[in-house]
């Protein structure tokens, strides 16, 4: 077995009384595709959002790569090889296509304080950005405000936001929600193509998308995982199909 | 954008014009008014770099206009009247005071920065008038402007007129660099969405902490220079509604936008100059004006040019 990149231990989180992430563990290894799946308020987004570092758990601990990551800021972990996508597209609507992307190259690029050179002339943050936005797909697109693009080519902006960081760990949150289905197709066979090379923690309601790209499922509901395994084990797991497949056992 | 660049020019040409035509048609009091309009353009022009890239809603701008002011007038006041020393004086202190505020504010959001900024510049502004040494609430006299080694002379009013033109335009080019640099796409970034830039791995507060500085620098020397324009420094510089005013001549005039404070300065002093000399009560008349401007210029005068409102 690989060695584990992400190792989550006792994580808990509450909104008042409200227990979102209630004692969660998982293991990630290096290259799978995980996903979690699990009902609507079940706490998925609010897991990615203490993986990611936005939000702060109770208690708990995060590994990644060796090291004791559970009190880093998101930009900290970003800067180590996170990236996320969020549920709700979030990018840069006012910036054209490219500059979108060529901002999370240059997130990745040292450090900033660099006052005259104009940035969009700088071939070593638009060259690379234009590389993925090609692999998305998106490459005729450069050139427009991401606010015009339409709802799709903006998740797939916000995915080629992700990779541009040659993240270590892709979180993405609902990735082909509101998507038409040949959106939502292509997009999940890009996503089957980084499979391998690409370790991914996928939130998906989509179960065609989930059973198509994991390589291994956690069922989260009301913030505990209930199973956890290969998609075949957990499609026959009596308890998620009752709990969320909502079949009668 | 070719009719943009010709407009921006004509308008440059037209304020290098202002001090023959005014000579020609013995007008000298509009070099004057002209100067002040261009100051005003240098404090908007650096409120802008944080406000209409950076997002940052600072409400206390005047307090480096009042710290530039003052340090050439106490300097002046003990004797020290080389400008060199004087103006940079203004710019070091005003940088140092704005990375104090900055230090503490940059890290709030919404109401909070505003409120703080506000609150700071409340208290030089209270300070300027406790300093009975330096005038307090009268103010204090300019006696002798910045001297230059003898290379230009402040007191010859066309000669500092052009003096305050090329700095603003070396500001404005400034500002330009900036907001295209990396740094500048980083707190642009911050400002449009500060959730993905913290996710693709910025920490926005370093970033614009150091825009802070630079506006309030910047601010600082156009201190300096209202200083030797009225040669009368009073806290009123500092004043909470000159805030407002720096404030509203950025956003009339179209925040994010090259140009657009200078504009907007422009538009602001001319029209309370204009309707000040017509009737008393011009406030009555110049404060629904300004809500009408704002209604009605979305992207602020700047966005009426050809190419729109927004630079870079
Ligand atoms: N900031 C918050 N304050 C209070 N309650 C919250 C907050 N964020 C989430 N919750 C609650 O926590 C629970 C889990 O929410 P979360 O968004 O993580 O669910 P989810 O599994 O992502 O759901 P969905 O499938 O609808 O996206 C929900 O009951 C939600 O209302
Ligand atoms: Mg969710």
């Amino acid at each position: 077995m690989a060695e584990s990149i992400l190792a989550v231990q006792a994580l808990r989180k509450s909104f008042g009384a409200l227990a979102a992430t209630d004692g969660v563990d998982l293991d990630l290894r290096e290259g799978e595709t995980h996903a979690i799946i699990g009902p609507n308020g079940a706490g998925k987004t609010t897991l990615i959002g203490q993986l990611a570092g936005n939000l702060r758990p109770d208690s708990g601990s995060i590994r990644f790569a060796g090291e004791d990551i559970t009190h880093l800021s998101a930009p900290q972990r970003a800067r180590r090889g996170f990236a996320r996508s969020f549920q709700i597209t979030s990018i840069y609507r006012d910036f054209t296509a490219l500059d979108n992307v060529a901002l999370a190259v240059q997130a990745h690029a040292g450090h900033s304080f660099r006052f005259w050179r104009a940035a969009r002339e700088e071939r070593a943050l638009r060259d690379p950005a234009r590389v993925v936005l090609e692999e998305v797909g998106l490459g005729a697109r450069a050139d427009v405000l991401a606010a015009n693009l339409a709802h799709g080519e903006q998740r797939q902006l916000e995915v080629a936001m992700a990779l541009a960081t040659r993240p270590r760990l892709l979180l993405l949150d609902e990735p082909v929600a509101g998507m038409g289905l040949e959106e939502s197709e292509r997009m999940v066979q890009f996503l089957s193509g980084l499979k391998g090379r690409q370790t991914i923690i996928l939130v998906e309601h989509d179960m065609d998308a989930v059973f198509t790209l994991a390589d291994r499922i956690s069922v989260l509901v009301y913030g505990r995982i209930i199973a956890s395994g290969a998609p075949e084990e957990v499609r026959a797991n009596a308890e998620v199909r009752r709990a969320y497949l909502g079949e009668e056992a | 954008m070719r009719a943009r660049t010709l407009i921006l020019a004509a308008c440059v040409l037209l304020l290098l014009a202002v001090p023959p035509l005014a000579t020609v048609f013995n007008q000298p009091y509009y070099i004057d008014l002209l100067r002040r309009v261009l100051i005003f353009g240098i404090a908007a022009v650096s409120l802008n770099l944080i406000l209409g890239y950076g997002g940052l809603v600072s409400f206390g701008h005047a307090a480096y206009l009042g710290v530039g002011a003052y340090s050439v007038g106490i300097l002046a006041f003990y004797g020290i009247h080389n400008g060199w020393l004087q103006w940079a004086v203004a710019i070091v202190a005003s940088a140092l005071v704005a990375l104090l505020i900055g230090a503490i504010s940059v890290r709030t959001r919404g109401i909070y920065f505003i409120m703080i900024t506000l609150a700071f510049t409340q208290m030089l502004y209270y300070l300027g008038v406790s300093v009975e040494e330096f005038g307090g609430d009268d103010g204090m006299r300019l006696k002798v402007k910045s001297q230059f080694s003898g290379l230009v002379d402040l007191g010859d009013p066309v000669t500092y007129y052009y003096v305050v033109l090329a700095l603003l335009l070396a500001c404005m080019y400034l500002v330009h660099r900036l907001v295209n640099s990396r740094f500048g796409r980083v707190i642009r970034a911050a400002k449009s969405n500060e959730a993905r830039t913290r996710a693709i791995g910025f920490s926005p507060y370093p970033y614009q902490l150091v825009a802070f500085v630079i506006a309030g620098a910047m601010c600082g020397l156009a201190g300096a220079l209202l200083a030797n324009h009225t040669a009368y420094i009073t806290p009123a510089f500092m004043d909470w509604t000159r805030s407002g005013e720096i404030m509203f001549m950025v956003i009339l005039g179209g925040m994010g936008s090259i140009p657009g404070p200078a504009l907007g300065a422009f538009a602001l002093l001319i029209v309370e100059d204009q309707l000040a000399g017509w009737t008393q009560h011009w406030q009555v008349i110049f404060g629904p004006l300004l809500v009408l401007s704002v209604l009605f210029f979305k992207r602020g005068l700047a966005g009426l040019l050809p190419g729109g409102g927004k630079d870079g």
